[in-house]
């Protein structure tokens, strides 16, 4: 393949992307006709519920069933002992989980048994009949007792007793940028963990056919990876599983793994020939987990007078919770992305992942970056104001140059960061403000980036990471078929749009049938914000096949060259000459009489463009997005209480194939980020999760959300269908350090850690009245064994290589 | 134990033979198979299952069916009359109020009492009524929007 196409410049040239179409499953959601997972009801359906561990951590000594399975109306019991003897995990590396645990309980709310029953009473009451035997291990529930603890472990494997993952990378050489610097800095900070929090909690029904064929439909963002788990674990050919996703009410990264449930209740339907549903309760929403890791962090940097990065050194200890899951590529992201946001000519990232005693954590919004991205938009904050500049202004001009590389190779395609900070900047009347505004009242600034799709699947293959079949109707009806699952961020819309605008139609036109194993070539998942660029460039190639044969089919009749002719508002016609043509329908009958049935697929697959060292696998991606963001609040000094007044953001998502879906995305990424920045935190006490309910997980509300106002940035991006980048996670990121910035501008108290609650604030106004540092936070970062570095020649500044294999 | 329940829902009257102890919004779901009222929690925390009782906005998930014979039982599969979207479904769909749309349907009866009540509220009354609404997908400020036009429309 050669360079790749500019996309058009101009919007007028587009008939479809870029206006704002309702999404073509919005009237089947007001209307109340949308079927999630726990709607759907199968004949002679049984329920199933699982028996969850009261432990944090203990050996499973003997396990009896026996009274559960006499109680009348329970059809199957099982324990681990009834699955084949196989481990899965999310990642190769990390195939460390059981459908039901066999030897060892490690978090409270582990799986040891299941029942399944004609109704869900009856399956509730018969676990609570199951008796098990634990001997009781003593639990690990911190980050600091993981690396202090040297025998008692609960894991098997990894990089230490209770370590997980053990990273040290150095690109160039960060001593020598720390010598040359005038400023140097050391912050240390921690970010508390939290959970997805969806309105939907996960649910799974099985259906087990005689001719040894299982379906699940399951609330899942990646049925591909489900498809392949189900497989492995129950031992079955991939070809005789289908997995339908079925629409996902809410999924933030939360239903990115393979989970207990879903293996259950395939295996409970091929055990009583019955199809078996399992939904999960609240509280079991909140053990199933993969959220936030809560993150320690230490960084280094060292600037020149003007602002100018010269080095930086950072270094991550993540609580990864009992399990593997995504922990050894969120350890990464804690330290891959640093460089993308701003200059970083010299970068050194240590990273360690450990076990605790608690639910495992994985993928939430942003996937292991926000946590970082606090760090160090509030250790830039503190540097802009040690060297007199404004932060704003000092970052804006440190933006990475568009078409260049990091120091860790990642390839920058286009950057709309400037034109965001001045976007943001303009509108929110910084200028006037930052240190400015009344006492109490304050303002803060932060910017960001993000990937638009991981650059390497989850397992190693040469494939493609997705999949686009489109099929055009004698009638001129258009249906289009992809693997990609609609999570509520739009996925089937923006597919809809992308064949409606390379085909002349309209979305509206178009039938989406996706996230069918069985029915719809692979896409990988809704995850690292990859749905748009890469199911919208698959798509864009199997339109523009099939449109090439409707306007030689239409050329011939009209006695044109096909080049003369547009596809556009459902017809097909001579460019010049809008008269002269055809329907969309004739064209298509004139193309399927001349050429057959009109279908045609198309696939991508992204560009290899990462380092050559170990550790490279993270981080690269067609094209990054870009945010920046000032955020105003009120701080009350009696109570301690943050009320965020506005937010402004600026997001460069590439072009917008759809504004109203990506200012939804916007606007929810900044609902999201305020409230991990204020409230929302996953905290256990004596090995008990504390607070397991909608109730005490304080989540924002309407009365605590802001007005939003955003602004789209359209660089036009290579890479992206369009020139599209993502919008589903980056603006989440500079929301928690601008929250953070605005805080100290209102009240000079710094809050090194999040969430930044009453008691933080009151803490640093006591320290200040008292006159000491006004700051709270970590205190010290413990000692971890990082290994010697791999050292690695900085790519800071080299062009980018736009070249593809 | 089941028991015999007369009860009026979406302008229908209907009999449900149901135990005792479920809540309406058991009933709803599984004895009616109006799967359209959602659940988030079960425990009256979140708001998702909103139906509207005489009018009222309650949760569905509290209530027992027996309190509710007599009286009119509005979900979100009735709010359309005769094929014909309410102001607010159309202005949801239009302005992508709905994301994963798994808390729509209660927003939506929670909004339409207001209106009802209230038929031009500002801004801020509408924070207030949909309060006890949790969103996760949009930041309420497409709900807020959606509300606002259905608002304005309504009015002309």
């Amino acid at each position: 393949m050669g360079p790749v196409e500019t996309p058009p410049r101009r919007a007028e040239e587009l008939a479809v992307i870029g206006k704002p179409f309702p999404k073509v499953d919005a009237w089947a959601k007001v209307i109340g006709e949308t079927r999630y997972a726990d709607d759907l009801v199968l004949p002679r359906m049984a329920h199933a519920r699982l028996l969850r561990a009261q432990h944090p951590h203990a050996r499973i000594k003997a396990i009896d069933t026996s009274r559960a399975k006499a109680l009348p109306g329970v059809l199957a019991v099982i324990t681990g002992a009834d699955f084949p003897p196989v481990k899965f995990g999310i990642l190769p590396v990390s195939q460390d989980e059981e459908a039901l645990s066999t030897e060892k309980v490690r978090y409270v709310g582990d799986a040891v048994a299941a029942v399944a029953a004609v109704d869900e009473e009856t399956a509730e009451r018969a676990t609570e009949l199951i008796e098990v035997e634990y001997e009781p291990l003593p639990p690990i529930m911190s980050i600091e007792e993981a690396l202090a603890e040297g025998t008692v472990r609960i894991q098997e494997y990894g990089d230490g007793p209770n370590i997980h993952k053990l990273v040290s990378l150095e690109f160039g050489e960060v001593e020598e940028g720390f010598r040359e610097a005038d400023l140097i800095r050391e912050d240390l900070f921690y970010f508390e963990g939290s959970n997805h929090l969806p309105m939907e909690q996960h649910a799974a029904v099985a259906r087990w056919d005689p001719d040894g064929k299982l379906t699940l439909w399951s609330s899942t963002q990646t049925p591909h990876y489900v498809h392949r788990t189900l497989a492995k674990v129950l031992e079955l050919p991939m070809s005789h599983v289908r997995v339908i996703a079925t629409p996902v009410g809410g999924g933030f990264g939360g239903k990115s793994d393979p989970f207990s449930h879903e293996l259950v209740v395939a295996r409970l339907a091929q055990l009583t020939g019955r199809p078996v549903k399992c939904t999960l309760t609240r509280e079991e929403v909140f053990y199933a987990h993969r959220g936030r890791h809560p993150v320690l962090m230490w960084v280094k940097t060292g600037v020149k007078r003007d602002g100018t990065i010269q080095a930086m050194h950072f270094r991550s200890i993540l609580d990864g919770g009992a399990y593997g899951s995504y922990g050894v590529a969120s350890t990464f992201y804690t330290g891959a992305l640093q460089t993308v946001t701003y200059k970083v000519p010299r970068y050194k990232f240590e990273g360690c992942r450990v076990f605790t005693n608690k639910p495992p954590c994985g993928p939430k919004r942003g996937h292991g970056t926000p946590q970082p991205r606090y760090a160090l938009e509030v250790h830039l904050d503190k540097i802009a104001e040690a060297l007199g500049l404004d932060p704003a202004e000092m970052r804006r001009r440190q933006a990475v140059e568009p078409f260049s590389k990091t120091a860790n190779h990642l390839t920058i395609t286009t950057c709309g960061l400037e034109e965001c900070i001045d976007q943001v900047v303009e509108a929110s009347g910084w200028r006037a403000k930052h240190r400015q505004l009344p006492p109490g009242r304050g303002v803060g600034f932060a910017a960001s980036s993000y990937i638009t799709g991981a650059g390497l699947a989850i397992y190693w293959n040469e494939m493609p990471h997705t999949g686009v079949m489109v099929k055009i109707d004698r009638g001129g009806g258009v249906a289009a078929f992809c693997g990609s699952i609609d999570i509520g961020q739009g996925s089937d819309s923006v597919l809809a749009c992308v064949v409606a605008e390379v085909l002349g139609i309209l979305p509206e036109d178009i039938r989406v049938v996706t996230a069918d194993t069985d029915l719809t070539p692979v896409d990988l998942g809704s995850y690292s914000s990859r749905v748009t660029l890469m199911m919208g460039n698959a798509a864009k190639e199997a339109c523009e096949k099939l449109r090439g044969l409707l306007l030689d089919a239409a050329a011939k009749k009209l006695e044109v060259s096909p080049a003369d002719l547009v596809a556009r508002g459902r017809r097909v016609s001579v460019r010049d000459d809008p008269g002269r043509g055809m329907s969309f329908a004739e064209a298509a009958q004139l193309a399927e009489a001349a050429y057959g049935t009109l279908a045609a697929a198309g696939s991508y697959r992204p560009p290899k463009r990462g380092g050559k060292f170990k550790g490279a696998g993270v981080g690269p991606t067609p094209a990054y997005s870009y945010t920046a963001c000032v955020a105003e609040v009120a701080v009350d000094p009696e109570t301690g209480e943050v009320r965020p007044l506005e937010v402004w953001i600026a997001h460069d998502g590439g072009r917008a194939i759809n504004p109203l879906l990506v200012e939804g995305q916007v606007e929810g990424s900044v609902y999201m980020g305020l409230g991990e920045a204020l409230m929302e935190e996953q905290v256990f006490r004596k090995g008990l999760h504390k607070i397991p309910s909608m109730l005490e997980y304080k989540s924002p509300t309407t009365l605590e959300t802001p007005e939003i106002r955003t602004i789209l940035v359209e660089t036009i991006d290579p890479e992206g269908p369009f020139g599209a980048k993502e919008a589903g996670q980056g603006p989440l990121l500079p929301l928690i350090p601008a929250i953070a910035n605005a805080v100290y501008d209102a009240v000079g108290v710094r809050v090194d850690e999040v969430p930044i609650t009453p008691e933080k604030i009151l803490k640093g106004l006591d320290l200040k009245a008292k006159g000491q540092a006004p700051r709270v936070g970590p205190e010290r970062f413990p000692l971890v064994g990082y290994p010697e570095p791999i050292r690695v020649e900085s790519a800071f500044g080299q062009p980018a290589d736009l070249g593809r294999p | 134990m089941r028991e015999r329940l007369t009860l009026k829902v979406n302008g229908e009257e209907v009999q449900v033979l149901a135990p005792v102890h479920k809540t309406l919004l058991e009933v709803l779901r599984e004895e009616l198979g109006l799967t359209g009222t959602k659940h988030g929690c079960e425990l009256g925390e979140c708001g998702t299952c909103t139906v509207l009782l005489d009018g009222e906005p309650v949760l569905s998930c509290l209530l027992l069916p027996v309190e509710c014979q007599g009286r009119e039982i509005l979900t979100v599969e009735g709010m359309a009359v005769a094929g014909r979207l309410h102001p607010l479904q159309e202005t949801f769909a239009e302005l992508g109020a709905a994301q994963c749309g798994y808390c729509t349907p209660g927003i939506l009866l929670a909004a339409k009492a207001l209106l009802e009540t209230n038929p031009r509220p500002s801004r801020e009354e509408i924070r207030a009524a949909l309060a006890g609404n949790l969103c996760r997908c949009t930041g309420y400020t497409k709900i807020l929007d959606a509300v606002e036009l259905a608002a304005a429309r309504q009015e002309r």
